[in-house]
């Protein structure tokens, strides 16, 4: 039955909205993991990188693609966002309090990866100020480190924290960039994954063409 | 079949047949030269069918439908060159009421309001804007915006809305149609930038504007000016109310401002330091890159007329 419902919202909503009020510029779609256990990570500006980076799998593995979101903003207050979230979208809700240890923070993140699904995390933590990435944080490494038979991709996003900031609720269209890396296999120690993948996402962000569209115009006035 | 007018019918059979040869021609090179990568070619040509399949299918479902892609094209269009200028941050609210000027100028077309369409957009939306703009509170930048807004708005919206009202224009020539004159103006532009191509690649020699686009050469320019104001010559009387001569003349204004048009939107890529303005058409970059030369022929080809003949 979730199934079914997230099948629908993304075929009747997400997808027609991201097609024709966003519109994607895609690069490397070829890299995305056809099938799980995967990990995709992403910078985070707006709540539609979720959407997009969903609507780029095609309907029949849809299901099996898991974002991991907070547990405190998506599902604190129940109600219809948490019904979105957990059925629409089907997260796998973190603690962000940072009480519980390692093993019970992420069991949500290992078994879904043990069942064969295609997470999505945004390792900066939170959606941050628009369209600049803010530090990497290393919880991701935890779920890798003796996993190196998991895929994990970077992609890069640019855009949407313009179509849809923080703290907005009008959508404005926009065309979006969405380029994805292939897979980093650096995974001896935290720091040299962590290094490896900021070197990616800056990478990417060259293929960006929306990249001086937020280039604060002040700057160039004055 | 369908009711088609007769001459309508004959270009809208050329172009397919020209479709045809270049399905064959691009298929025929990846034979012969299996070595060579030819995907670029192949999408150029798949996504010109798959654009000449919805712009047929378009116009000859009716009036209403037809004025209303082109609504979507500039949709289309003013989100991608709004996606890659730089505004700030809080111009998103500004940018908002500019795309609500889109159905409102194509309501206008489709009503047939001729006076409303050809002062909404630089009267209303032009005064407009700016005052939602100081309602923002914000004065960094602000002239920068409105620039940019303001340019956006009649390039993408202005502009394109005048071969939409191509359409509404009582028709004079039975045998064309309501959809000859576009027709006309949609091949006359597109095949212009095949003309001033050929001739470059086998001419050309001396560049006219090296700094922005190092392929133009005036040999290229020439041979297409002389090429389409000829080919306009006979096509024209055919598809639009204009005699031979007046047709000529079309054909030149095409040919030059089409020219013009391409190489506008190339500055603003060299600006930007970018190649495509999109990836919408796989093959050919964004809407931009293919509206270009067209954001200029309309307007000025639409007055042409309409001065001439309404």
């Amino acid at each position: 039955m979730d199934r079914v419902i997230k099948v629908l919202f993304f075929a009747l909503l997400v997808k027609p909205v991201v097609l024709l009020l966003l519109g994607l510029n895609i690069i490397g779609r070829d890299n995305l993991p056809k099938k799980g256990p995967a990990i995709v990570i992403a910078n985070h500006n707006s709540h539609l990188d979720t959407l997009v980076l969903l609507s780029l799998f095609p309907l029949s593995v849809i299901h099996k693609v898991r974002p991991v979101a907070a547990a405190d903003y998506f599902l604190g207050n129940g109600g219809l966002l948490a019904w979105i979230a957990l059925k629409c979208i089907g997260i796998i809700p973190l603690d962000r309090s940072g009480g519980a240890d390692r093993e019970v923070l992420f069991s949500g993140c290992t078994r879904a990866l043990s069942e064969g699904d295609i997470l999505v995390l945004f390792p900066e933590g939170s959606r941050g100020k628009p369209e600049q990435m803010s530090r990497l944080k290393k919880g991701i490494y935890y779920l890798i480190k003796e996993r190196a038979d998991i895929p994990v991709v970077p992609a890069m996003l640019h855009g949407l924290g313009r179509a849809l900031p923080k703290g907005e609720a009008l959508l404005v269209p926009f065309n979006c960039d969405v380029v994805i890396g292939e897979n980093l296999t650096e995974r001896e120690t935290a720091a040299g994954f962590m290094n490896s993948a900021t070197a990616s996402f800056q990478q990417l962000s060259e293929y960006c063409i929306t990249l001086s569209s937020t280039e604060s115009a002040e700057d160039k006035t004055l | 079949m369908f009711n088609i007018p007769i001459h309508s019918f004959y270009l809208m059979l050329l172009v397919i047949v020209l479709l045809i040869s270049g399905s064959v021609i691009s298929y025929r090179l990846q034979q012969r030269h299996p070595e060579k990568d030819y995907t670029e070619l192949r999408q150029r040509v798949q996504s010109w069918w798959m654009m000449i399949g919805i712009l047929f299918a378009a116009l000859l479902f009716n009036q209403t439908l037809a004025v209303a892609f082109f609504g979507l094209i500039s949709f289309l269009a003013l989100k991608e060159f709004l996606s890659i200028v730089p505004t700030r941050q809080n111009d998103r609210r500004v940018i908002f009421w500019a795309y609500l000027a889109i159905p409102l100028q194509y309501y206008w077309v489709g009503s047939g309001w001729y006076g409303m369409f050809i002062i909404f957009i630089p009267i209303y939306i032009f005064l407009l804007l700016p005052v939602r703009m100081v309602l923002l509170g914000e004065t960094r930048g602000f002239i920068h915006s409105a620039g940019i807004l303001h340019w956006a708005t009649m390039l993408t919206v202005y502009c394109i809305s005048h071969i939409a009202y191509l359409l509404m224009l009582p028709v004079q020539n039975e045998a064309a149609g309501y959809i000859g004159p576009v027709l006309f103006l949609l091949f006359m532009t597109q095949f212009n930038d095949v003309c001033q191509y050929i001739w470059g690649k086998m001419l050309g020699r001396h560049k006219i504007i090296p700094k922005v686009s190092p392929n133009k050469t005036w040999e290229g320019f020439l041979g297409g000016v002389v090429s389409i104001t000829l080919i306009s010559g006979f096509i024209g009387p055919l598809l639009t109310p204009l005699l031979w001569w007046e047709s000529f003349i079309a054909g030149m204004l095409i040919s030059v401002s089409g020219f013009f048009g391409d190489v506008v939107i190339s500055s603003v890529k060299r600006d930007l330091r970018i190649k495509d303005t999109g990836r919408l058409i796989p093959g050919h970059g964004g809407i931009l890159d293919r509206m270009d030369s067209l954001m200029f022929t309309a307007p000025l080809f639409f007055h042409f007329l309409f001065y001439s003949h309404y």
